[in-house]
């Protein structure tokens, strides 16, 4: 990649990260998430068609007449495989269809109620994660085996061990109904505020609070003892300066490997959350489709989901790549 | 220690602005709305294609039929403003009221026209109810599609007269008018905007209150329609409902101030909730009888002594009265008690047997029909996934095991949808079921067993001396006469245990006691439009 | 191509020569049992499994009875209901044992599904390489991008709830990232001089997969497997609490946990009951997993 700008000092380590973006990589990448796509799509699509049940009964029997033209109004009519051609085609086009059991709305409506809920609950959870997280990890990797160790990570296997949909209820019953410092549930109105989100957040922050501290612990036990460390600190850099500087930000390295996995467990979790604290997010369509059997709203949820997955690995690796000099693509 | 206080502080202020940022100050919603928790999402708010109560609550705020429902679910005018009726009882000549759509133009009798054979019309909506209506003439053959819609027994004599043709004389038609099937839409809009019509920019409606807001989930926002022909008595300016279907979640909420009534919450909490909400549990029976359906046709429930046997082993009491505790009544017979011109069902004859009794018949039964441990009696019972049916299950699988040890049930929860498909094919043992009335009348529970209801019929019964009697029905106008001639084709059903008959489901509302106009009833309807906070009523 | 049998004793020189790594496994037991928390974790571990496992058999109460005082019964020793009696009248100690024995049991079922699966697929394709490998590890990242978790509703909707088929839906999803480890073993191992050397003697290639190389990666897949089982546990208990769970009479603790919930305001030990008996056994395996990392690759320490 050229760079022919004159680089002024100030930008200067940036160009340089700049020009180490892959591009080539990158655009390989989003070629082979194209397949992944297809494959995940393919797979929901058949196994949806293949769970007993369909989008239309009702404890009423209709009219043969009747079925067939609700059918027909699906497109459920149509050989199977035709189908899915049809769905796979709609989809290229950004289409995603009318929700089949929501019928006063597509699943583009539908998502875009939704999603900003859940990407919300995601992305703040995750951001505190990371910041608590490592800053946990990172003490209890300075007093190694002291007592402060012993009690971060025990602690830590205690967000692994125990299941949000313990820690969520739990939480709301203290903090919302004894207490009454957070709404209980529901959004305020259609909108997202501290008193609203904190709970849910902070629920599905704990486990990854957990798994981070753990991954930050062990990485930068690891990097306290390499040579460069010794060097930094034989040159008489401050311990402070050392930690700060030069340790923790190459400890950090592993946590963006974690990103990607990281995302589709918040994914997951944010199902539970919904429902704990009755959000109106995506992943309540999810199990609400999937019980329903609203075909095209399963699928887009599912779509959304998996493409989610994709980009943000592919972010990781890219941050990867860029943040550490060894890697070659 | 103090370092990371600070750390800590520092995270959680990032949060706060995280937050804020996203959120903006909430505003509380003022003394003029309605905040109704209506237990789950609607499906759609357009009353063709609307399927359950929940949708009910919100469509009937909005759309006013021939009939309309009085605070305790009654009858009453609508848009009708006075009607006849022919001396067959056959021919229905209404007229209709001064009134007005939301968007200013009148309501017609080609609105209703045009409802109807929309919700007919097996091209147009494809409506799982449009079969309530095939009382209305031609109207089955319409939607099998044998008929033009334009022979269904609807007429528009002009623009305020419409008269209707029925197939039988239907006594009940009024509450059946008042059913959101029978609404009518805004021809004009309708057959422009086709069905994006419902979209909160688009709705015009005719009722007491207008969609102006829906997000899927979270909640929906009806305001107050001016036009509406009784709007001087209509109290609250806004209604907003919740979907919330976590019943522990409402609880929640009400008890911090977010709600002023719930159509549900959990029934096990009914005696706390009495103390720490005083004044908002209300429980009542509604319309609704919950049963056990049998496969007649097949081993081993073609043989009436296993049918009757398992429906002695039950222990309705302990099911509705310990496992459920609110409201829930046990019943012996299928038409539930309170039903309109129906003053008293027909009783299985066991009845006055102790359950320890009635466990030894059941033995005893079973042993006659040839079970025995040689030859253990081996069935699957399946179950919804919603409710109470999970609660139950496991007890109703426990009753049977008390028969004896070669009584072998199975219990399996199965989603609604599939529940229904396997019924309707005929593919199950036993299975639970229940049947909401559709409108208050006897027969909308017997039908359900008349052999030639199809499919509907769920366990296959068959009896010509059921089927006579209902025929007979069809013919009396006497409604004591009908009622008598009901009863015996109840009886006949009960006599041949054709189902077990399990319980009434009691309706567990949570309503703040300072909320008017809010009145138990076996139809379970309550439109916000009666319903006022004592407050405003003072100033 | 045909395989020449090799002559039987050389073959016998090649694996006593691969079990020379046994001393490596001793050290390795001593430092597990010297780590406290492990060893406490693995005592912990098997009084839980026995007490899901006979618990049961000798507790005067039957899981499925209803019994005679009723439901919501709270916490007595007298009559004997030491954890109350759950909203239909049954025993909730007993039916916390059968929770546990359903909950282990999916999670070693599922694990062991994931197992086979995760390294016959990783084994293969590190040791024929090549096309193959690039092929094989390519559809284990696709299968990476998938909402797993979702998957396995879908599996559970189609198979109507089955519990084998939870085990075997679970375990279908959770074999690619043992795949992995399975692989990049298998490539360091393969470069091995014992590989080669039985290679030389015209050892059958599955009979090296199975006797030399498989063998090899029992550290890092015993430190994956105790590390997947609470995996499991958590997931079967998520799909419990969306309602998706183990059929009734039988239970899981996730399925406990979502009943406990609705009840938590009245009887908060139904909901604490399972929730702890949960996270205690996660804890055990979570730190025997680490135990035994940290004894098998002592770096990290």
């Amino acid at each position: 990649m050229q760079n022919n700008s004159a680089p002024s000092s100030s930008s200067n380590a940036l160009s340089r990260l700049a020009s180490r973006f892959p591009t080539g990589y990158a655009l390989r990448r989003l070629l082979i998430a194209i397949p992944t796509m297809l494959a995940v799509i393919t797979m929901a699509f058949f196994m949806m068609r293949a769970a007993p049940g369909n989008p239309y009964s009702t404890d009423r029997k209709l009219p043969p007449e009747v079925e067939a033209n609700m059918k027909a109004s699906l497109g459920l009519d149509k050989p199977l495989v035709q189908q899915y051609a049809e769905y796979v085609g709609k989809v290229a086009r950004g289409d995603f269809g009318p929700s089949m059991r929501n019928k006063d709305k597509t699943v583009i409506e539908l998502i875009g109620e939704g999603l900003p809920v859940s990407l919300t609950i995601g992305a703040a959870s995750m951001g505190i994660a990371l910041f608590i997280g490592s800053l946990l990890g990172v003490l209890a990797a300075i007093r190694q085996n002291s007592f402060a160790d012993y009690s971060v990570m025990g602690l830590a296997m205690f967000g692994i061990s125990i299941p949000t949909f313990v820690t969520g209820p739990i939480l709301s019953l203290v903090f919302g109904v004894y207490l009454t410092l957070f709404a209980v549930g529901g959004l305020d109105m259609g909108r997202m505020n501290f008193n609203n989100m904190f709970l849910p957040i902070v629920t599905l922050a704990l486990p990854q609070i957990a798994i981070i501290s753990r991954l930050m612990r062990a990485s930068m036990i690891e990097v306290l003892r390499s040579n460069y460390i010794r060097t930094a600190r034989a040159k008489g850099l401050s311990e402070r300066s050392v930690l700060l500087r030069h340790a923790a930000p190459a400890a950090a390295l592993p946590l963006v490997s974690y990103i990607g996995p990281a995302t589709a467990g918040l994914l997951t979790g944010s199902v539970v959350i919904e429902r704990v604290f009755s959000l109106p997010g995506v992943g309540k369509y999810f199990v609400d489709g999937a019980l329903n059997r609203d075909y095209t709203l399963v699928l887009g949820v599912i779509i959304l989901y998996a493409g989610l997955i994709v980009i943000f690995n592919l972010l990781a690796d890219l941050l990867y790549g860029v943040l550490d000099p060894r890697v070659k693509y | 220690m103090a370092r990371k206080t600070a750390f800590m502080a520092a995270a959680l202020s990032a949060v706060a602005l995280t937050l804020t940022a996203c959120g903006g100050g909430g505003s509380e919603t003022d003394a003029t709305t309605l905040r109704r928790s209506i237990g789950a999402s609607p499906k759609s708010v357009d009353p063709h294609k609307a399927e359950g109560t929940w949708e009910n609550d919100v469509i009937g705020d909005m759309f006013i039929g021939l009939f309309t429902e009085d605070v305790e679910g009654n009858p009453i005018p609508g848009m009708a403003e006075s009607w006849t009726t022919s001396d067959d009882g056959l021919v229905w000549t209404f007229k209709l009221r001064d009134a007005n759509w939301s968007d200013g133009q009148p309501v017609t009798a080609r609105d209703f026209q045009f409802g109807m054979r929309r919700i007919l019309d097996p091209k147009s909506t494809g409506s799982a109810y449009g079969s309530l209506l095939y009382v209305l003439k031609n109207a089955q053959k319409v939607n099998s599609g044998e008929l033009p819609v334009e022979e269904l027994g609807v007429k528009i004599i002009d623009d305020k007269t419409l008269e209707v043709t029925l197939e039988y004389p239907a006594p009940y038609l009024p509450g059946l008018l008042k059913h959101y099937v029978s609404f009518p839409v805004p021809a004009h809009v309708v057959s422009e905007l086709g069905s994006g019509w419902v979209k909160p920019e688009n709705i015009v409606v005719n009722g007491a209150y207008k969609l102006d807001e829906w997000r899927t989930g979270d909640f929906l926002r009806s305001v107050k329609n001016p036009g509406f022909y009784d709007a001087e008595n209509v109290c609250f300016n806004e209604i907003v409902y919740f979907p919330y279907s976590d019943h522990g979640a409402v609880v929640r909420m009400a008890q911090t101030g977010k709600l002023d009534m719930a159509n549900a919450f959990p029934n096990e909490r009914y005696e706390e909730l009495k103390e720490s909400l005083p004044g908002w549990p209300r429980v009542f029976s509604m319309m609704t009888t919950t049963y056990v359906s049998l496969n007649n046709q097949q081993a081993p429930f073609d043989d009436k002594r296993v049918r009757q046997a398992l429906s002695m082993a039950i222990d309705r009491e302990y099911i509705t009265e310990k496992v459920m505790g609110a409201g829930q009544t046990p019943v012996y017979g299928l038409v539930p008690k309170g039903m309109r011109n129906y003053p008293e069902g027909a009783q299985i004859t066991w009845k006055g047997l102790s359950r320890a009794d009635r466990l030894v018949e059941a033995k005893r039964l079973l042993e006659e029909a040839g079970f025995g441990p040689d030859n253990p009696l081996k069935f699957e019972y399946i179950y919804r996934s919603t409710g109470e049916n999970p609660k139950a299950a496991p007890v109703i699988q426990a009753n049977w095991l008390e028969i004896a040890d070669w009584v072998q049930p199975e219990i399996r929860r199965v989603d609604t949808q599939v529940l229904y498909k396997q019924l309707q094919q005929g593919d199950f043992e036993a299975s639970d079921a229940a049947w909401v009335a559709d409108y208050n009348d006897a027969f909308n529970f017997l039908y359900l067993f008349d052999s030639r209801s199809g499919p509907m019929n769920y366990g296959n019964y068959s009896n010509p001396e059921f089927d006579a009697l209902i025929d007979k029905s069809h013919l009396q106008l006497d409604p004591v006469a009908r009622a008598k001639t009901l009863r015996a084709a109840e009886q006949v059903l009960m006599d041949d245990s054709a189902m077990i008959p399990m319980w009434t489901p009691g309706r567990q509302y949570l309503v703040n006691p300072d909320i008017t106009g809010f009145e138990p009833n076996v139809e379970d309807i309550h439109r916000s439009r009666y319903m006022c906070r004592k407050s405003l009523k003072e100033g | 191509m045909t395989i020449l049998s090799p002559p039987a004793e050389k073959v016998e020189t090649l694996e006593r020569a691969a079990a020379q790594g046994r001393s490596l496994w001793d050290d390795a037991r001593n430092r597990l049992f010297s780590n406290k928390a492990a060893v406490v974790s693995m005592i912990i571990l098997g009084l839980l499994i026995l007490i899901a496992l006979f618990g049961p058999m000798v507790w005067p109460h039957n899981y499925k009875e209803i019994n005679a005082v009723g439901p919501l019964y709270p916490p007595s020793l007298s009559p004997f209901h030491p954890l109350g009696t759950d909203s239909q009248g049954r025993d909730v100690a007993v039916r916390l044992m059968i929770g546990l024995q359903v909950s282990l049991a999916v999670g070693v079922i599922a694990t062991v599904v994931s197992l086979i699966i995760g390294v016959a697929w990783g084994a293969t394709a590190g040791y024929v390489g090549g096309r193959t490998d690039q092929f094989m590890m390519r559809f284990v990242d696709v299968m990476y991008a998938m909402p797993f978790i979702f998957f396995v509703i879908l599996l559970n909707m189609v198979f109507g709830r089955n519990i084998f088929m939870i085990f075997l839906a679970i375990g279908a999803v959770e074999w690619l990232t043992m795949a992995r480890i399975v692989r990049g073993q298998t490539l360091s191992i393969k470069g091995k001089e014992f590989i080669e050397a039985a290679r030389a003697a015209g050892v059958s290639p599955a009979r090296i997969v199975t006797r030399h190389v498989i063998p090899n990666l029992l550290g890092p897949v015993a430190v994956y497997v105790t590390l997947t089982i609470p995996i499991v546990i958590l997931a079967e208990s998520f799909l419990s609490f969306l309602g998706l769970g183990v059929n009734e009479p039988l239970t899981s603790l996730g399925v406990l946990i979502s009943e406990g919930k609705s009840n938590m305001e009245a009887r908060p030990h139904l909901l604490l009951a399972p929730g702890f008996t949960m996270a205690l056994a996660l804890l055990c395996f979570n730190f025997i997993g680490d135990g035994l990392r940290d004894a098998l690759d002592p770096k990290d320490r």
